[in-house]
Parts: structure tokens; C-alpha cells; sequence
């Protein structure tokens, strides 16, 4: 089977566009990263688009509509927070499957403000606030409490990673923010769901990002100079633990895809340079590290104590800002992740670069649960 | 318009005599237990082997979490608790007769189920609904 390459890949920076159209939105993306991999919509074989707001509403065709209709075959994906990440892995699947050479894959969302989750709806009564909350920062502040039973993991401990988090996006033009927020501020900051204040929680922002995938045959053949290995894909869904279908468990979730990525790449967690991965919230993050290998259990909070998750410690996460600073706009993150990881194994990164960075892991989980997971290497 | 209190979810039994309770469904082969009815069970993958039980009235807190934030004309803070039922069976629900302050709560303290009105909310018919909530033990 043929490796995959991504040869082109960008994204807008995120932002507020309440006056554009969500197609509109990804058409930018698109036609960005086909600039970037020098080829054009006609060159496209297919294309995979990834949207969960209007999951129903045709949005890779209409993305096609605004910039060029070639009579290709779309497939739009919904996979909650995984969305991106699973359009990229069905562009990566058509290559390895060996149906087509060049292939777009785009993610786009547009956010409104405020809480997710949660809404209720359905018959009767509405249960937030009456059976517990099942809004997203009290999901996962009860995911983050778990780890502090499990390991003392502190209020503290967890603010860190959002001052860590906003201080990488002073370096990202493309974030949403670029803002540093010292840690007084952030555990001051409004309380939404313990231990999430408002800064440990992701910025809902709109935003698309999309990546020309290629085959090794077409790689070859169109140049490999800033094509980037694309090493693992890997996508889980939940599989049975006692609580998950109360308590969604995006640990087994990720340890699985984890997993299947690392045996699929060859590598290990230690060989590894830079993860994006998804800190929706400052609690996620912190589970994430020992769910990806990157210490071992229970060592979470030293990683974060001792910098070793800062851009130049031992494996910088999120140094584009992450979620909680670049923005989270659903269906888009997941390509994201993978353009800000490419940025780095291209040494493109400017002053937030990954110095001598070979190998990236991206990780992205939806509740639900979908969690996907890639690994890329320069080539 | 019924004039008794109707469920808040499907779970919540409320026979006509006797106490209300939680019903949960267990897996007659691997002993997996799931709120709301099912046939077939995802941990084992067995058929036609699920049977209704009575969950107990008392567990421990798994985890929790105090909320701050939530939507307009919610009341807060409250608790968000996750229990794990003695006798298998893990619930959410709102952890009341304590201050909700995380430096007062204990994970694993003890809780048990009580069963209120489900804090004054009705439908479009104006029902009334009955709610459970866990308190200290």
C-alpha cells in the first residue's frame, strides 16, 4: 500500500464571521491549501468534507459551488469533536486504498457563544441543572475530578495548563487570542464548572482548515520538498467501560486510538516531538498526557509542573495555543491540528518552531465518542 | 393534566403502592448493569438476556463537580455528582444537603437516593414531575 503524503495544508485564522456562510467559510481554507500544495480544484479527485452545525446541509458541495464544480465525488462527515480528523482519515483511507492520487479534505465550523451541551429538549421536562449538568465544562471538570481522586491532581495544576496554553498562542497569528493570562488570572477568572474557570474552557470561534492528501506515486511526482508522512491514522469509538454511557470516558476512548496509532507508526510515545491534542478544557489536557503515553500514570501534574509540556521541554503540547487560546471550532479542529503539526516538521513555525521536530501526534476527541488520532513524520 | 407526579425519566419507577425507585437493567451473562431498557448488552454482546432490577438506594460518590455556570433560570451553584450505586449501577444527579463547596466534599463519601418533586418544573400540560437526587448518607 502506497504512504500517504500531505502536500498542501492551511487554515484561516479563527475568528467571529457571523456575516459568512459556513461553505464560505471552508472555500478559503480550501482554496488555501490547494495554493499551498500548488494544484488546483481540478486536480482534486474527491474531497471530504467535515462540518457537525449543518451535518445535514450539504456543506463540502457547497464549498465546490464557491469554488469550482468539477463533478467530483463529496462525502461530508459528522464525528462531533473528531469531525475534521475523520474527513482527513477517509481523504487518507481513499489514498491508501489505492481509489485515487490527490484528494481534499476540509473541515469548517461555524460557533455560536456560549455553553455547549447540555440543552436537554426531548420529552417532558429539561434535566440540566436537575439530574446533574451535562454541559461540556462539567463533563469534563467531572472527567478532571476523577484524576484528582485517582492522583491529587490540583485546582492549580490545571489553571497551569491554560497560562501554558495562551502563552503559545502569543506566538500563533492564526488563534483567535493572543493574550497572555498569568496564573492568578486564570484561577480568578469567572468559575464556570469546578475546576474550569472561563479561561480553562475552549474559545467557540468559527474557523476551517483543509490539507491536500496525496499518494507516495503523485508525491514523487509533484515534489516531496514540504511533503509531510502521513505515519498513523487512527480512530476509536467508545469502547465498554463501567460508567461511560453516564460519564463519557474519553480516556479509554483515546487509549485505544493511542495505541492502534503507535503500533501503526512504529513508534513510540518517547519518539515522538510535538501533540497537538484536545484540551477543550484545562481538565482534558491533563488526562490526555497519561492517555497518550506521555508519561505514565499519575505523573500528569509533574508534566505540567515541571514544563515539560511547554515549547522547549521535553514534548511541547499544543504550542499552537490550543483550543482553549487558537479556538475550537468543531468540524475544523481536527485539520487544524494537523496544519499546525505540519508547520512544525516543515520548520515553518516561526517563533513558536519546534526545533529539529521529525515526528507530531495530533489527538482529537468528540463526546459521543469519537477519538481520532495521527501521527506525521518529515519526510 | 395527571394528578399524580410523572416520572422525570424513564428509570424512575413510581408504582402505585409502595416507594418510588431507580430500575436499571442487568446482564444475565456478564452482569453489566445500564440505565434504561435494553435487549442486548454492549459489554458482552449477549441477547435477550437483560432483566429489570431494583437499584439500591445508597453508593458512593465517583466524582462531582460544582457548577457555576449553566443556562438562564437554572439555579446556582448545585453539585453535579456521578455515584456508583452499591449492588452495580452508576448515576448522575444533583448532590443536595450540602454546601457546594469542593473543599467539602468527599470523593467517595457515602450517598443515598431521596425523591422530590423535580424542583417545581412542569411540562406544557402543567404535570408535575417527580425527580431523584442523592444526599449525604
Amino acid at each position: 500500500m502506497s504512504d500517504v503524503y500531505v502536500l498542501g495544508v492551511d487554515m484561516i485564522k479563527f475568528g467571529r464571521f457571523p456575516d459568512r456562510t459556513v461553505p464560505n467559510i471552508g472555500a478559503e481554507a480550501a482554496l488555501m491549501a490547494l495554493d499551498d500544495a500548488g494544484l488546483t480544484i481540478k486536480d482534486m479527485q474527491a474531497m471530504y468534507c467535515g462540518n457537525l452545525g449543518q451535518a445535514n446541509a450539504m456543506v463540502g458541495q457547497r464549498i465546490l459551488q464557491e469554488i469550482g464544480q468539477t463533478g467530483i465525488p463529496v462525502v461530508n462527515c459528522a464525528n462531533a469533536c473528531a469531525t475534521g480528523a475523520t474527513a482527513f482519515r477517509e481523504a487518507w483511507m481513499s489514498i491508501k486504498a489505492g481509489i485515487y492520487d490527490v484528494v481534499l479534505a476540509v473541515g469548517v465550523e461555524q460557533m455560536g457563544k456560549g455553553l455547549l451541551g447540555g440543552a436537554g429538549g426531548g420529552d417532558g421536562i429539561p434535566k440540566e441543572g436537575l439530574l446533574g449538568s451535562g454541559t461540556m465544562p462539567c463533563v469534563f471538570a467531572e472527567a478532571g475530578m476523577e484524576h484528582s481522586k485517582d492522583h491529587g491532581t490540583t485546582f492549580e495544576q490545571f489553571a497551569k495548563i491554560s497560562v501554558k496554553n495562551h502563552h503559545h498562542s502569543t506566538m500563533n497569528p492564526k488563534a483567535m487570542y493572543q493574550i497572555e493570562t498569568p496564573l492568578d488570572v486564570v484561577m480568578n477568572a469567572e468559575m464556570i464548572s469546578y475546576p474550569n474557570t472561563k479561561l480553562m474552557c475552549s474559545v467557540n470561534v468559527d474557523g476551517s482548515a483543509a490539507a491536500v492528501l496525496v499518494s507516495e506515486k503523485k508525491a514523487k511526482e509533484l515534489g516531496m520538498g514540504r511533503a509531510v508522512r502521513v505515519k498513523a491514522s487512527a480512530l476509536a469509538s467508545d469502547p465498554y467501560t463501567d460508567r461511560d454511557l453516564v460519564m463519557p470516558d474519553v480516556n479509554a476512548c483515546t487509549r485505544l486510538a493511542a495505541e492502534q496509532a503507535y503500533e501503526m507508526a512504529g513508534v513510540g510515545p518517547e519518539d515522538i516531538n510535538l501533540v497537538e491534542l484536545h484540551d477543550c478544557f484545562a481538565t482534558a489536557e491533563m488526562l490526555h498526557y497519561e492517555n497518550l503515553g506521555l508519561c505514565k500514570d499519575g505523573e500528569a501534574g509533574k508534566m505540567i509542573d515541571e514544563g515539560h509540556v511547554e515549547l522547549g521541554g521535553k514534548v511541547p503540547v499544543n504550542v499552537s495555543g490550543g483550543l482553549l487560546s487558537k479556538g475550537h471550532p468543531l468540524g475544523a479542529t481536527g485539520i487544524a491540528n494537523i496544519y499546525e503539526v505540519c508547520t512544525h516538521l516543515r520548520g515553518e513555525a516561526g517563533e513558536r518552531q519546534v526545533e529539529g521536530a521529525r515526528l507530531g501526534m495530533t489527538h482529537v476527541i468528540g463526546l459521543g465518542t469519537a477519538c481520532g488520532i495521527h501521527i506525521l513524520e518529515k519526510v | 393534566m395527571s394528578e399524580k407526579s410523572l416520572p422525570a425519566v424513564s428509570y424512575l419507577k413510581i408504582p402505585d403502592k409502595g416507594d418510588p425507585y431507580l430500575e436499571g437493567h442487568k446482564c444475565g451473562n456478564c452482569g453489566a448493569v445500564f440505565l434504561g431498557e435494553r435487549s442486548v448488552c454492549s459489554k458482552c454482546f449477549s441477547r435477550d438476556n437483560m432483566s429489570a432490577i431494583k437499584l439500591e438506594e445508597t453508593g458512593v460518590l465517583h466524582s462531582f463537580s460544582v457548577v457555576y455556570r449553566s443556562f438562564p433560570g437554572i439555579d446556582v451553584p448545585y453539585v453535579s455528582a456521578i455515584v456508583d450505586l452499591d449492588g452495580g449501577g452508576t448515576v448522575k444527579g444533583n448532590l443536595i444537603n450540602i454546601e457546594p463547596d469542593p473543599e467539602k466534599i468527599d470523593f467517595g463519601m457515602k450517598v443515598r437516593l431521596t425523591y422530590q418533586d423535580a424542583l417545581g418544573r412542569k411540562d406544557k400540560e402543567g404535570n408535575s414531575y417527580l425527580s431523584y437526587f442523592f444526599e449525604p448518607a
